[in-house]
């Protein structure tokens, strides 16, 4: 750091010391793992087939997730952030209550509301023979209902800090409404769209309680990496280890490489969100 | 830095703070102070009134339970968890403590467990027996074999020779009796003890003694047990008839 670098202010020592704690809080953790893993077998547990298996499926419903959280997330967000209503303030804490409910009472309230005896499951059983419990679909509908606060707490953020002229602009020189929500305010916040999308999927993708109360556990069908990692810790710790690594290597990259893709320049305070 | 001191010392201590509780009892081998009990979570009920009865016979001692799955358990122990008994629910998860030296005392069987199909109140299925689990209409869930639940469900079915292709293997016998009482699941392969404790949630249908397999519960002192006195007396209470009069309300067998 020169001096004509940053912002100019030098942190005060304090602050050094308490940020590195909580640095060192939080790579500590991952240290242990890297200690205790056992790197001669580490290739034979990440090739076996349970593993691999596990992946695939944790890979393909954490996608699909992120998408469903992109698609209902930024109407709501953009409803939040932009329309007047009564009772607002309580729809926005209703839409991300999932993300301090303990993950395994979320679960057993999917059951309640889309198991084959839930409120709404039931007339899913009866009229179409959907049971959504032990299934790839269920899994996915676990991951949405925990991952896509984290969209939607982002995108609009970024909604109530957009200069709202640039839209004003698109409708008086006479773009529709969709038009102009496509074209001048989607362009505007995708760095906070991204960041959200991304935040979602991470947390998609290490949903564990939501999905193993309200799915269950069956290899290639509703065993995601977490799933396994927690079986597999019963028998076979070092596996364990050695999945757990796999599951956070591919999450750090992502983190890691789509900040530098998307938010590399530095122009916009949406960066803070992933910084 | 003489600034940041208190800080510092304050984040450690809050990180430190739940260990510290746990281990909070005085270090010295005297039939007083606290115990902590590591115990398999199917005996949460039968436990907490055992230490209720075992405080009573013993007022200068207290009794502190952590009840979880026996294989957590046994990781947390052989990762230095400050616990002075461990209550096995089967003989593989307290051979890993034995073979691994961590234990005082030899293990001292406390209690019997067999298994019974799990089915919704009022059995709406129909189901009779094992043989009925085969039946693939059914949406049958069973533990999955890396926790004792799921190794006796294998040998249970293995015994009566019927395949069943189960829609979840979930990891905890609990898990299994809250798919069946959510009514996602129809039936599943649980504890006698755990129908029991479900009252009228869920139905149980027997399996006979010619199929079924006894999970043995027992108990050992720690190595490293702080209380190691007091850890004894309160084997010795579990195995006494007052303790086991109290595990066969919940349905436990004697050892």
């Amino acid at each position: 750091m020169s001096r004509a670098g940053g912002r100019g202010t030098r942190p005060p020592a304090p602050v050094i010391a308490l940020a590195a704690i909580a640095v060192a809080f939080f790579a500590l953790p991952l240290i242990g793992l890297l200690w205790r893993a056992p790197w001669s077998s580490a290739w034979r547990y990440v090739s076996d087939r349970t593993a691999l298996t596990a992946l695939r499926l944790s890979m393909v419903c954490s996608l699909w997730a992120t998408a469903l959280s992109v698609v209902f997330g930024v109407p709501l967000a953009w409803i939040l952030a932009r329309v007047q209503f009564a009772g607002r303030g309580a729809v926005r804490a209703l839409c991300t209550l999932s993300m301090v409910l303990p993950p395994v009472v979320g679960g057993v309230a999917l059951f309640y509301a889309l198991g084959r005896r839930g409120l709404v499951g039931q007339w899913l059983y009866d009229w179409f023979g959907v049971q959504l419990p032990f299934t790839t679909a269920g899994v996915v509908v676990a991951q949405t209902f925990v991952a896509m606060p984290f969209l939607v707490i982002t995108v609009e953020a970024a909604l109530r800090q957009l200069d709202g002229r640039a839209e004003a602009a698109s409708r008086t020189l006479g773009a529709s409404r969709w038009y102009t929500f496509r074209r001048v305010t989607l362009p505007a916040i995708r760095p906070a769209l991204v960041a959200g999308a991304v935040l979602a999927w991470a947390r998609a993708l290490g949903e564990f309680g939501a999905t193993i109360t309200f799915a269950g556990n069956f290899p290639g069908t509703t065993q995601t990496m977490p799933l396994a990692v927690y079986i597999a810790r019963e028998t076979n710790p070092e596996q364990a280890i050695i999945l757990a690594l796999l599951l956070i290597a591919i999450s750090f990259a992502v983190l890691v490489g789509l900040r530098d893709r998307w938010f590399g320049r530095g122009s916009s305070p949406h960066d803070a969100v992933l910084a | 830095m003489r600034s940041v001191a208190a800080p510092v010392t304050l984040f450690a201590t809050a990180l430190l703070g739940l260990g510290a509780t746990a281990c909070g009892g005085d270090a010295t081998s005297t039939k007083s102070g606290n115990v902590v009990v590591f115990a398999a979570s199917s005996l949460t009920e039968a436990f907490g009134e055992i230490g209720d009865a075992f405080h009573a016979a013993h007022p200068d001692t207290n009794v502190t339970f952590n009840f979880a799955g026996s294989g957590d358990l046994v990781t947390q122990i052989s990762e230095g968890a400050p616990a002075d008994v461990f209550v096995s629910a089967d003989a593989s998860n307290m051979a890993k403590v034995t073979d691994a030296g961590l234990n005082a005392s030899s293990p001292t069987a406390v209690a019997g467990n067999t298994f019974e199909i799990i089915v919704e109140p009022g059995n709406p299925r129909g189901i009779t027996g094992l043989a009925d689990l085969a039946n693939p209409d059914l949406i049958v869930v069973v533990c999955a074999d890396t926790v004792p639940c799921g190794k006796g469900a294998a040998a249970v079915l293995a015994k009566a020779g019927v395949t069943v292709s189960p829609a979840s293997l979930e990891d905890k016998v609990k898990g299994v009796v809250t798919k069946v009482t959510a009514g996602e699941a129809d039936a599943g392969i649980v504890f006698v003890t755990d129908v029991r404790a479900a009252g009228t949630a869920a139905a149980g249908v027997e399996i006979p003694a010619a199929d079924n397999v006894v999970s043995n519960y027992s108990a050992v002192i720690t190595k490293q047990a702080p209380n190691g006195a007091a850890a004894a007396d309160f084997i010795e209470f579990v195995a006494s008839d007052a303790g086991q009069a109290i595990l066969a309300t919940y349905g436990f067998l004697a050892p």
